[in-house]
């Protein structure tokens, strides 16, 4: 079990400390937005100093943290009252443990790299002053996220970054592409956002709180009492999780959302934003452990997530749409790790590090690819490309290495003990998600190889050809401002993972957190077979890659003459189609036809009462003909009537 | 004395009134029709006021008669002026204030 | 604990700056507005007085004025605020120096005076204030048909084209509702003289033998006042008013029409019907919640579809008053204290939004979505406004927004778990319609005969040829000419400092309630909880026990 807080500590010394981590950036954003076209020339180093600023502070904090077991190292701070109701005490406070200690370690490190790199990508943008703005509005959001130590203030960051998110994806507002994706990506995200606030609502229903101590210290009254309310509880908060990461069913918004300045895909839509789902379960570690059935689902989702998106990422021509979905099946892996249960929380934290490094990486490459190659995106308009850029290509490489889980690099210390864990879940169950984790293996090394032979390698397709504004390629290597952060996120792939497995210093870490790291030990098949399995099927991934890909040259126009599973492949194993079967049209042809019903039915019926009676007393006036001769005989007879009434009256 | 044969003919006086009313055209007639039937309400109030032995259906009486005096007067006024502008005394001209 | 009459001053200063300002007509024009203006500032600066002399312990009325106006009927001339009362003055006080500014250069219709114009604006001012401060039900009632008669010449004077057919409607349907109310007004005094020797309509006597009215009188009693809340707020199907009245009235009075005057309906329901007719109001709660929650969606799917930005935010109140009454008919504590924030933030949300819009056709000259594109890259300023407002309509974090939905939902829940997943699903649909007609008005390319060319002038292009009515269908936007960005034209510029300073306020109020809305809470939450015990409710106790310092 994780430990509780011990108390909750005044925001002073380092849990005042913490608030600054999430002001400091806001003030950021503030300045750049409201000092206007006067902060353009400066605004970017602005933005950059709150990030740094952030990560020193995130840094130093991190320095002065008692390890786990001395002394306190959950930490709670409420900074003051937010939403106090009667028995509804929401507390805005932070909480400072390993687990959020570790996110802003990556959040304000990685997104100082980020920043620093998009100084230069965006250096011809009028707008880079504004796009500062939002990235450290961003980096706010995210530290909230982490930080707070509510599922409310948890909830404010997660909607926050989903603004920033919005904001970033459609930076380019004026393409209608983009306007759409972002629109899109925050929908979904909504879609997610329901269950996560029933979550937050069936939690003080039942116990009457909405902050981590208090729900977890109740959590297991609540599963004795009722355990399907436990499991309820986890089903939503894992809807809510699997909006954010870009998770089956809701992952489609995710490779739209590639649209967005690259700086922003590898920030938000790689390293960071999407893995807040992964936290979410992690931070929850408490719930899910009381809820098999909830486990269950977060395995069977993660398992079909990181298929859908190997597959996907196989068929797809657009570089980062490759790298959205190796994201969206990457996630996949650590929502399988965290849901394999107690003990491997590490696990999918690990890979959400290394993961972090080498997408970011892989990320900043493919921008700097893109920055040479006058935006275009498409791959195959590339190769050969590893004469023209040689520091985004080796970059690039240990990136690739990384990702596929080249042994010694980052991803092979994260990627390898999850198929592990998979398979020691044992029985039918080991069988198939471990079977599925191999197959995604396999799959992985496949489209990152073809990614990578259709780029750098091959012939030089652009020389023959325009970009779609009619210039020639002129392929050149990035600036030192975006190499640097290359470059270092690449010494980050290859020894991340190594050093945060060394005597499982990370799993001992978070133990406060997550919980005691058990070692997974697979009884289908021994651990050693997995990882010799494993390297076998990500050598075969990239053998069959030089196979289709790389002995043939790549045909610059996209055959459409091709077998049926492409077809799935490319059409997203059918993402989008059901989005707009299921949702969009119909719901288009609702609005329309709920608008005609609101002018023609609902209106009329309510004016209607108005005409009927404009209607009767066009009738009734008929009556005054203008004769006086009628008029007495209706005077005559009404006299009559009251007379012959009060005789009736009288006499009867 | 029987009141009743006072009252049976203030009735016939009053029925003939307000057929004439109804039936004529001519608005010099409606208006003697309409007099006649005021007189038909003098008769019986006098009648009543001989009945109880007291002047209240006398006083009412004079009342009806002052205001059927003023009422001539406006009346007759009207006529005229209609008449004068349609060159007819039929009632039944002068429909123009409906609907 | 003050005897001076602030609550009164209230009432009564917007009144006289009323009668001044529409006694100069013969002054220079900008004489009188700076008149009408320091009028709703001083009125700002009692209601601030109000604030601050606020005791937030005591849940009886404060700075109670009475005086005896048909004593046969015991029907007193009385006024006094509690803690919901206070908060609905205070937003009246903030929006009218607001709406004021921001009409300061409005284009009326001709042979109009904008003299005449902040005139009735101060008048409806008073009577607002009326209605919400009245402790006395004839005098709610009074004051409920009174403000009436500004708006209806607001928009029937001073709207758009179609402004008379708006006003007509407008007024037939709240003096439907108003008779309705009447008649239940009459029953309660009626019924009081059970009770109390001589019968009596003072909201505090009537609240102390509410609980002995018989429940199947209490019922008819309710359906009256039900009816007038129910047109006035408006829940779905008592709507149709609102677009036409919304679309047609000028910027200002549209702004308090959304932003105030229908608040009035959901506040009748938790000031009338839930202390008065408790028995009723349990009754009658499912078809409320019923009401409120298809509002919730036929209001915001409705909005979807629009084709003028004016009934757009029209129809968006008709989504959010489903959440108000929602707060107010699941009798708990939280939720009650939502709704009544939710009041606010509302107005706060949808005024800057209407005023922005406002902003936006006045620049455009068409209402029409589809006349508009790209406009955030014209005017970055007006867009990002569009863009808070937008965000607070759709109760992000951070804005009041959000506390109030928030806790609307999360109070509803704990009482009515099924009809609060219902509406916690309402959120995407407020997602979808405030995000599409953002990309549909702000982002995308520069386009649209409003911002690169010009548009038919005064009938707000609304009588233009069927094909470019058609509603943009399909998932994304087409845009059907699809130009390189063209020069927009000289006429559509950015914010000017008087628009940014008049949006300003609400844009830091939006945000300050939405991080720090303790004050506002303390002075809501004793009334409140008074009120959910008036009605006879007990707030649910969770099931894993109580906890103390749920906040540690």
């Amino acid at each position: 079990m994780t430990e509780t807080a011990e108390m909750a500590v005044p925001a002073t010394g380092m849990a005042g400390a913490a608030m600054w981590l999430v002001l400091l950036p806001l003030i950021g954003t503030a300045i750049m937005l409201i000092g206007g076209r006067r902060l353009d020339r400066t605004g970017h180093l602005v933005g950059l100093l709150m990030v740094v600023a952030a990560f020193v502070l995130g840094l130093l904090m991190f320095l002065s943290h008692p390890a786990s077991g001395e002394g306190t190292s959950i930490m709670d701070s409420n900074l003051f009252s937010w939403m106090p109701v009667e028995q509804l005490q929401v507390e805005f406070g932070l909480r400072i443990d390993p687990l959020s200690l570790t996110f802003v370690l990556l959040i304000t490190g990685v997104g100082a790299l980020i920043h620093i790199y998009s100084i230069g990508y965006m250096h011809h943008d009028p707008d880079r002053r504004k796009f500062f703005a939002y990235l450290n509005l961003f980096v706010a959001s995210m530290l909230l996220l982490v930080l707070g130590n509510s599922f409310v203030t948890l909830y404010a960051g997660w909607e926050g970054v989903g603004l920033a998110s919005y904001l970033l994806i459609g930076f380019w507002s004026d393409r209608p592409s983009a306007a759409t994706a972002a629109k899109k990506a925050f929908i979904m995200n909504r879609v997610g956002d329901v269950g996560l606030a029933l979550a937050i609502f069936l939690m003080f229903k039942e116990m009457g709180t909405t902050s981590f101590d208090g729900v977890f210290s109740q959590i297991g009254a609540v599963a004795e009492q009722s355990p399907g309310t436990v499991t309820a509880i986890a089903l939503l908060l894992l809807l809510g999780a699997c909006g954010k990461s870009g998770q089956v069913p809701l992952q489609a918004w995710l490779p739209d959302a590639m649209e967005g300045p690259t700086p922003v895909s590898a920030l938000i839509h790689a390293a960071t934003m999407v893995t807040a789902g992964v936290y979410l379960i992690a931070r929850c570690s408490p719930i899910f452990n009381l809820t098999a059935d909830g486990q269950l689902v977060v395995t069977i989702i993660g398992a079909v997530t990181l298929l859908v998106g190997c597959i996907a990422g196989c068929a797809k021509d657009d570089i980062k749409k490759v790298l959205a979905y190796s994201t969206v099946s990457q996630i996949g892996y650590m929502f399988l790790a965290v849901g394999l249960g107690a003990g491997v929380y590490a696990l999918g934290i690990l890979h959400l590090l290394t993961h972090g490094f080498f997408k970011a990486g892989l990320f900043l490459g493919a921008g700097s690819v893109m920055h040479g190659m006058n935006d275009d995106v498409d791959m195959r308009r590339y190769g050969g490309l590893w004469r023209k850029m040689p520091i985004t290509f080796a970059t690039f490489t240990f990136g690739y290495l990384a990702l596929i889980g080249f042994p010694f690099l980052s991803g092979f210390y994260s990627k390898d003990p999850i198929i592990e864990a998979a398979f020691a879940a044992g029985g039918t169950k080991g069988w198939l998600l471990g079977g599925a984790a191999l197959l995604g293996a396999g799959l992985t090394a496949f489209y990152m190889t073809r990614l990578m032979y259709m780029t750098f390698f091959g012939k030089a397709r652009h020389e023959e050809l325009r970009s779609a504004d009619g210039r020639e390629y002129h392929p050149h290597e990035s600036p030192a401002s975006m190499t640097v952060p290359m470059v270092i996120l690449a010494l980050g792939s290859i020894f991340a993972g190594f050093f945060l497995t060394q005597g499982e210093r990370l799993a001992g870490w978070l133990s406060p957190s997550v919980g005691e790291f058990s070692e997974p030990h697979p009884e289908i098949v021994s651990a050693t077979a997995v990882t010799v399995g494993t390297l076998v099927m990500i050598a075969l991934g990239v053998v069959i890659a030089w196979l289709f890909v790389g002995r043939k040259p790549v045909p610059v126009q996209r055959p459409s003459d091709v077998s049926w599973v492409i077809r799935l492949a490319r059409a997203e194993v059918g993402g989008d189609v059901i989005n707009e079967t299921l949702f969009a049209t119909p719901g288009i042809k609702l609005t329309n036809s709920l608008v005609v019903a609101e002018e023609k039915a609902v209106d009329r019926v309510m004016t209607g009462f108005g005409t009927g009676l404009a209607a009767l007393s066009a009738r009734l006036r008929r009556t005054q003909t203008g004769y006086v001769r009628s008029y007495a005989l209706s005077m005559l007879g009404g006299s009559l009537i009251v007379v012959l009434a009060l005789l009736v009256v009288r006499f009867a | 004395m029987n009141p009743d044969y006072y009252l049976i003919l203030s009735a016939l006086l009053f029925g003939i009134g307000a057929v004439g009313v109804l039936v004529r055209r001519n608005a010099i007639v409606v208006f003697m029709c309409v007099e006649l039937m005021l007189n038909a309400v003098n008769l019986s109030f006098v009648t009543f006021s001989r009945i109880n032995g007291n002047l209240d259906g006398v006083v009412m009486a004079f009342f009806v008669m002052v205001v059927a005096a003023a009422e001539v007067v406006v009346g007759l006024a009207i006529i005229m002026s209609i008449f004068r502008s349609r060159r007819s005394a039929s009632i039944d001209d002068a429909n123009l204030l409906k609907y | 604990m003050s005897d001076f009459p602030l609550v009164l001053l209230l009432v009564v200063v917007p009144a006289v700056g009323a009668i001044i300002t529409g006694a100069m007509r013969n002054a220079p024009v900008k004489q009188v507005k700076i008149v009408a203006l320091a009028f709703t500032l001083l009125v700002f600066v009692i209601a601030v007085a109000l604030w601050i002399g606020f005791d937030k312990a005591d849940t009886n009325y404060q700075f109670v004025s009475s005086a005896q106006w048909i004593p046969t009927l015991g029907i007193n001339f009385s006024v006094g605020v509690d803690g919901v009362s206070l908060v609905m003055i205070a937003l009246i006080a903030l929006l009218l120096p607001i709406v004021l500014g921001a009409s300061w250069e409005e284009k009326l219709p001709a042979g109009r005076s904008i003299g005449s114009y902040f005139s009735l604006l101060l008048m409806l001012e008073s009577t607002l204030i009326g209605v919400f401060a009245a402790t006395d039900v004839f005098l709610f009632y009074v004051f409920f048909e009174l403000m009436l008669l500004p708006m209806y010449f607001l928009i029937g004077a001073y709207g758009g084209p179609r402004r008379t057919y708006a006003a007509t409607k407008f007024f037939l349907y709240s003096l439907f509702g108003g008779l309705m109310m009447l008649a239940s007004v009459i029953a309660l005094y009626v019924v009081s003289r059970d009770h109390i020797p001589g019968g009596t309509l003072d909201w505090t006597a009537l609240q102390q033998i509410a609980s002995e009215i018989p429940e199947s009188t209490q019922m008819w009693i309710f359906a009256g006042f039900a009816i007038a809340f129910a047109i006035k707020a408006p829940l779905v199907p008592f709507h149709t008013w609102l677009p036409d009245a919304g679309a047609e009235a000028p910027v200002g009075s549209g702004t308090l029409i959304v932003g105030v005057l229908d608040k009035v309906g959901t506040f009748g329901f938790l000031r009338i019907c839930l202390p008065l007719l408790p028995a009723a109001s349990a009754k009658f709660a499912w078809l409320i919640l019923l009401l409120a929650v298809i509002g919730i969606f036929y209001g915001g799917i409705v909005a979807a579809g629009q084709r003028d930005l004016k009934r757009f935010v029209t129809y968006t109140s008709i989504a959010h008053f489903g959440f108000i009454a929602m707060g107010v008919f699941v009798f708990s504590t939280q939720a009650l204290s939502g709704a009544v924030i939710y009041m606010v933030a509302h107005g706060l949300a949808t005024s800057l939004l209407f005023l922005v819009i406002g902003m936006l056709t006045s620049r455009g000259g068409s209402r029409l979505i589809s006349d508009y594109g790209g406009v955030w890259k014209v005017a970055p300023i007006l867009g990002g406004m569009f863009l808070i407002g937008s965000l607070a309509t759709i109760a992000l974090p951070g804005t009041s927004s959000f506390v109030a939905e928030f806790l609307v939902l999360i109070g509803s829940f704990a009482t009515q778990p099924v009809w609060a997943s219902f509406a916690t699903a309402g959120i995407v649909i407020a997602a979808i319609y405030m995000l599409w007609i953002f990309q549909r008005t702000m982002t995308g390319p520069v386009r649209g005969a409003a911002v690169i060319g010009t548009v038919a002038g005064p009938d707000f292009g609304l009588d233009k040829p069927a094909g470019s009515k058609q509603l943009e269908s399909g998932h994304t936007v087409t845009v059907k000419e699809h130009q390189a960005p063209t020069k927009p034209k000289a006429l559509f510029g950015d914010l000017n400092i008087r628009e940014i300073a008049v949006l300003t306020p609400l844009v830091a109020l939006i945000m300050v309630l939405g991080v720090y809305p303790k004050p506002m809470l303390d002075v809501v939450n004793p009334t409140v909880a008074k009120i959910i015990e008036m009605s006879g409710h007990t707030d649910p106790v969770p099931a894993a026990g109580a906890v103390e310092g749920a906040g540690n």
